[in-house]
């Protein structure tokens, strides 16, 4: 990375592993869970996500200086609820049916507590540059997890990937349904993705056992 | 009888933890404790009980498309409905601030015992979801709306206490050390959902009524999808 320094890049790659905000710093978990039941939302979700920390951090970056601390969460809420809408738009004119099914989960990006945090730890105190680079890490660490989660769900799920089918077809018992293998729908429901989130952490603590918590 | 079956509903089988994952990030921060998990809870019910209502006016009178006709002919046209995210969140802002002022100037014990968690809850996406939910699921009447907070809150409170008393019993336990914390706290978290997914036949006897929630018809329309190939295939 000729065009970024070593503490610029830092704040890159930080977030996609050991400083996680899923599974290390707890924020965004909502939206993170409750779509994740197919790929393409989860692609989606990542990248609308990315969009509006990489703008609304630079935004609040130039503004810092001029919000009265007092008013300043009702400042960085309207921000980011402009940005939103943006996305919303965006989502319905261009990919109708997707932002059908990620009904209000589209809004909840704007109480997405990655953002909030994101917000208050690092632009109201940094350079746009620099809070351009965290939030697009954080984001990117965000979609990470979130792709992991729609990859193993769809997969196990409903047999498929992208809506294509990857393991053969089940009603004509092609691919691995030849020889006996069945989707296991329940991990199509809710509580699953709480699971596979447990279990990452799982993995990524046995990795790395200085997160391990007391 | 209406209220009764939205009430029940909106705590069991649309719980705002369990079915929808609301409300997520401080219900994983602030239930270590039962004590400061009932705060937070009992701030929540306060805050969604005032909100819902309060953008449901909204909703009805300024966003809806036609909500402006009560303004003159002139203005029966308008769709301002694009605007709900950012409506929505400044009333819950506001109203949070506000909340906070009043509580502490006409009940200080009970500032003492809210008053941390009211700033926190303007950024719980429970709240912000409870309005949202309540736009998109095209609520009737304002005293269902006020019906529908308060069950909601309820549901949240019932979920962060019952995972924080079972935090203060886990640590009694030897989970292995990777899962120690947050980890084993989503798993249960997991547990517990599948034990609320089984209240979604109580109200209409078993009949298929869980399938409001909006992540579950898209599971249930992918499943008709799959049998739609499958009578397709047969035929």
């Amino acid at each position: 990375m000729g065009l970024l320094s070593k503490k610029d890049s830092k704040l890159i790659l930080d977030p996609l592993a050991d400083n996680n905000p899923i599974t290390i710093q707890v924020l965004g978990i909502c939206s993170a869970l409750a779509i994740t039941a197919q790929l393409k939302a989860s692609i989606v979700m990542s990248i609308s996500v990315l969009f509006v920390m990489g703008v609304g951090n630079v935004v609040i970056s130039l503004i810092r200086n001029i919000i009265p601390s007092k008013i300043r969460i009702i400042v960085q809420l309207t921000v980011v609820a402009a940005l939103v809408i943006i996305v919303d738009l965006v989502l319905k004119a261009f990919a109708y049916e997707l932002s059908k099914e990620l009904s209000v989960f589209v809004g909840l990006i704007i109480t997405n507590c990655i953002i909030m945090g994101r917000f208050e730890a690092f632009a109201l105190g940094n350079g746009p540059w620099r809070s351009f680079l965290d939030g697009i890490g954080n984001a990117a660490g965000y979609g990470v997890i979130l792709i992991i989660v729609g990859f193993f769900r769809e997969l196990l799920g409903s047999g498929t990937l992208l809506g294509i089918k990857v393991l053969g077809d089940p009603i004509e018992k092609t691919g691995l349904y030849a020889i006996g293998y069945e989707n296991n729908g329940f991990m199509l429901l809710s509580p699953m993705a709480l699971i596979v989130v447990g279990l990452i952490i799982w993995v990524q603590r046995s990795r790395n056992k200085a997160l391990i918590e007391d | 009888m209406e209220y009764l079956e939205l009430f029940f509903k909106s705590i069991f089988i649309d719980n705002m933890v369990f079915a929808t994952f609301l409300g997520m990030c401080s219900y994983l921060a602030v239930s270590k404790k039962v004590s400061t998990a009932v705060g937070l809870g009992a701030a929540v019910i306060f805050v969604l009980l005032v909100t819902v209502p309060l953008n449901w006016l909204l909703d009805q009178y300024i966003l809806k498309p036609g909500a402006l006709s009560w303004l003159g002919e002139d203005f029966a046209e308008y769709d301002l409905s694009f605007l709900s995210f950012i409506m929505f969140i400044a009333t819950i802002a506001t109203m949070v601030q506000l909340v906070e002022i009043i509580v502490e100037k006409f009940s200080p014990s009970l500032y003492n015992s809210l008053g941390i968690f009211l700033p926190l809850i303007a950024v719980n996406c429970a709240i912000l979801g409870g309005s949202l939910f309540m736009q998109s699921r095209e609520i009737a009447t304002l005293g269902l709306a006020t019906v529908y907070g308060l069950g909601s809150g309820i549901g949240w409170f019932l979920a962060i206490l019952a995972i924080a008393a079972i935090r203060e019993k886990i640590r009694y336990s030897s989970v292995p050390a990777p899962l120690r914390g947050l980890g084993i706290t989503f798993i249960i978290t997991g547990l517990m959902a599948i034990g609320f997914m089984s209240f979604g036949g109580m109200l209409t006897g078993g009949d298929e009524e869980t399938k409001d929630t909006p992540e579950v018809v898209a599971e249930v329309t992918s499943a008709e999808k799959n049998k739609d190939n499958k009578t397709k295939n047969l035929k």
